[in-house]
């Protein structure tokens, strides 16, 4: 019943490319490696230091690069629909099919936008997101503990 | 409604409430008084399980009863509700839900007072999210005693009083004896009821127009007497532009505002990972939506089948269009079909309260213990004096809410949902959103956006034609209305969030760099997730 979890990610998948996998490679491949240094600095200053690495920022990119156009999309399309079903209900009165209107269409589309769009940010954060961010947590929680400083 | 009627109805209801009960007991059993548990269940909850709680938690009887009444009533307007409900879910699933799993424990103040100076902001979050809570209890309050006196028949005062005192009661002792263990297994009970009955309800109106929605639609509105314009947008909000401009705030309220509803943050906490609270959001978003679309069905099949002069007879403002549906739907009054139908909807709509309110009191009590108390008092306790002031917290809503309720019981409350939805979006979503993702945001700037959302959103209202100045205002005798919307969200949500930016571009202190890199790590990675 639940929905499967990236424990089995398909990597044939096209959507699929070699940067999110930081899988299997050693710290220091491609996917720069947060647990770098091991000075003594404070915990405090581990997180600016995974902050500055490659790997997170790659993360952080992905992550905004979906979610910012994503959001803007379906917030215009959703402010869209309500302004134009209380400004112009005359357009939306056109009919299309029977008893279906372009009001009709435009309301059933939104929960169609939503359907999609959820589908599309759990696929691209499950393909795309996952596993770099389960490394760096390691990583990052490694780093803490070293420092004697695991809040 | 026949003694019949009430009889099973009572039945059910009973029913609904000992096995609420005996979850309640069950779940206080294995209780070890620490505050994961009393706030966060344990955290071992599955995403199927707790998509199914957040469901139960977020669809309440003014959408099972209200929003298919509304479209019964005026059509296509009514359908504008439960879009915004549901596209509401895609900014908790963007913006919200992984990220303030990974950087909270219990509440919304946690994840702001991570990178911020701890008192000033806990005080500002806490406050605004228990008068979140607050508005929309008191509003579920009402809702329940009207509810339970249309159902029943007993439209008698004393009938409403007690059932707003008995809900009151039953809520309390949910949640300070069973915790977010007990909310959560009967917001699931309640879930899986609501999405039966309704889907039950459902197929019967498809079947009864052989699956054929063109029909459907078509004799809808014919019967309407408004024929093709019952299905196109203007018969409710088509007037004058400040009722247009009434519409677009509620729809940027409903959207927005589901992001700061503490009850809904809180949910995110009982389960173990960031990853799992994705999967939650999206099994809450499957059933939510399956929810919002079968109630345009049942809206439209109560125009179709009943009509909206029967509807609108039984009820000015559509609620019982649903329980009339069902009567019809199963045979018509008198039948066995007809009565055992009714009654399931009406114990369905009881228990959505229940589950609604038990959801909202534990994330107030939450507000009330964690950030309130913890930050008001100077010496702090140990985690386990502060379960015991969330379940006395719990005790003390609970009266708040049943004094509230009983002296607003001859109100017309309904606006109350959209203002705890607008003050939710206007005080808690701005200071949410710049603490995850403003790196210069500063202690001052989220004092400032809490209370410069929270406090204009609460002013409108005042001042609006809902308060005074109208003959349907709670003080009909008196004109102060300066504010012409009956919801604030249209100026009060980027009220909140100027006033966030204006606070931190003036604040002296310098934002703490090593606790945003702090607060970003962990809500993108999961480091050191409790």
């Amino acid at each position: 019943m639940q929905p499967s979890n990236s424990g089995d990610v398909r990597y044939d998948d096209p959507w699929y490319d070699a940067l999110a996998s930081g899988w299997g490679e050693s710290a220091g491949g491609e996917v720069p490696s947060a647990r770098r240094r091991d000075g003594a600095a404070a915990p405090a200053d581990v997180y600016l230091e995974v902050q500055r690495s490659a790997a997170f920022q790659e993360v952080r990119s992905r992550y905004r690069r979906f979610v910012v156009p994503a959001f803007t999309a379906f917030f215009a399309w959703y402010v869209a629909y309500v302004v134009t079903a209380t400004s112009a209900p005359d357009l939306m009165a056109r009919p299309v099919a029977g008893a279906v209107n372009l009001g009709m269409l435009a309301g059933l589309g939104q929960f169609l936008t939503t359907f999609l769009l959820t589908w599309a940010y759990a696929r691209h954060a499950r393909l795309r997101r996952d596993r770099a961010a389960l490394e760096l947590r390691w990583d990052t929680q490694e780093l803490t503990r070293g420092r004697g400083g695991a809040s | 409604m026949t003694a019949d009627h009430r009889t099973s109805a009572l039945l059910l209801f009973g029913v609904f409430v000992a096995i609420t009960l005996a979850i309640t007991t069950w779940a206080g059993r294995h209780r070890r008084g620490s505050a994961e548990e009393f706030y966060a269940g344990g955290r071992l909850f599955t995403p199927m399980e707790n998509g199914f709680a957040i469901a139960g938690d977020y669809m309440s009887a003014a959408s099972f009863l209200g929003i298919s009444g509304l479209i019964a009533l005026v059509g296509y307007d009514g359908m504008l509700y439960s879009v915004g409900f549901l596209v509401a879910w895609l900014v908790v699933l963007f913006l919200v839900a992984e990220l303030v799993r990974n950087c909270g424990r219990f509440t919304l103040a946690d994840v702001v007072a991570a990178r911020m100076r701890e008192r000033p902001v806990r005080i500002a979050a806490g406050t605004s999210s228990v008068t979140v809570s607050v508005l929309y209890l008191v509003a579920q309050m009402v809702g329940a005693g009207s509810l339970v006196a249309l159902l029943l028949g007993g439209t008698g005062e004393a009938a409403r009083a007690w059932t707003v005192v008995g809900v009151g009661v039953l809520m309390v002792v949910y949640v300070s004896l069973g915790g977010m263990r007990a909310t959560t297994w009967i917001q699931i009970v309640k879930a899986v009821l609501l999405l039966g009955g309704t889907l039950t309800l459902t197929v019967l109106v498809l079947l009864r127009f052989h699956g054929d929605i063109n029909r459907l639609l078509h004799t809808a509105a014919e019967r309407s007497g408004h024929g093709e314009a019952f299905l196109a947008p203007g018969l409710a909000y088509g007037g004058d532009w400040t009722a247009r401009f009434d519409v677009i705030s509620l729809g940027l309220a409903l959207v927005l505002g589901t992001a700061g509803l503490p009850h809904i943050l809180a949910r995110f906490y009982t389960v173990p990972t960031a990853r799992a609270a994705r999967r939650s959001v999206i099994w809450a978003i499957g059933l939510i939506g399956g929810f919002y679309l079968m109630t345009i069905v049942l809206g439209f099949g109560a125009a179709a089948v009943i009509g909206p002069d029967a509807v609108r007879a039984s009820h000015a403002s559509g609620n019982t269009a649903v329980p009339l549906l069902a009567l019809d739907l199963g045979g018509g009054t008198g039948s066995t079909g007809g009565t055992v139908l009714f009654a399931i909807v009406a114990a369905v709509a009881f228990a959505t309260i229940l589950a609604v309110v038990a959801g909202i009191t534990l994330a107030s009590s939450a507000s009330v213990a964690h950030d309130l108390y913890a930050s008001l008092r100077r010496r702090r306790g140990g985690p386990r004096s502060e379960v015991a002031v969330a379940r006395v917290a719990a005790v003390g809503i609970g009266l708040l809410a049943i004094g509230l309720g009983l002296l607003a019981r001859d109100l017309n409350v309904a606006f109350l949902v959209g203002l705890a939805f607008a003050v939710a979006a206007s005080a808690n979503l701005p200071v949410l959103l710049y603490s995850l993702f403003w790196r210069g945001f500063t202690t001052r700037g989220a004092v400032w956006s809490v209370y410069g959302g929270l406090v204009p959103a609460v002013a409108l209202v005042v001042l609006s034609p809902v308060v005074s100045g109208s003959p349907g205002s709670l003080l009909p005798h008196v004109d102060f209305q300066l504010f012409p919307l009956q919801n604030p969200g249209l100026v009060s949500i980027p009220l909140g969030f100027l006033a966030g930016w204006l606070g931190t571009v003036t604040s002296a202190e310098a934002p703490d760099e090593a606790r945003h890199a702090e607060t970003e790590v962990r809500s993108l990675t999961g480091a050191g997730a409790v």
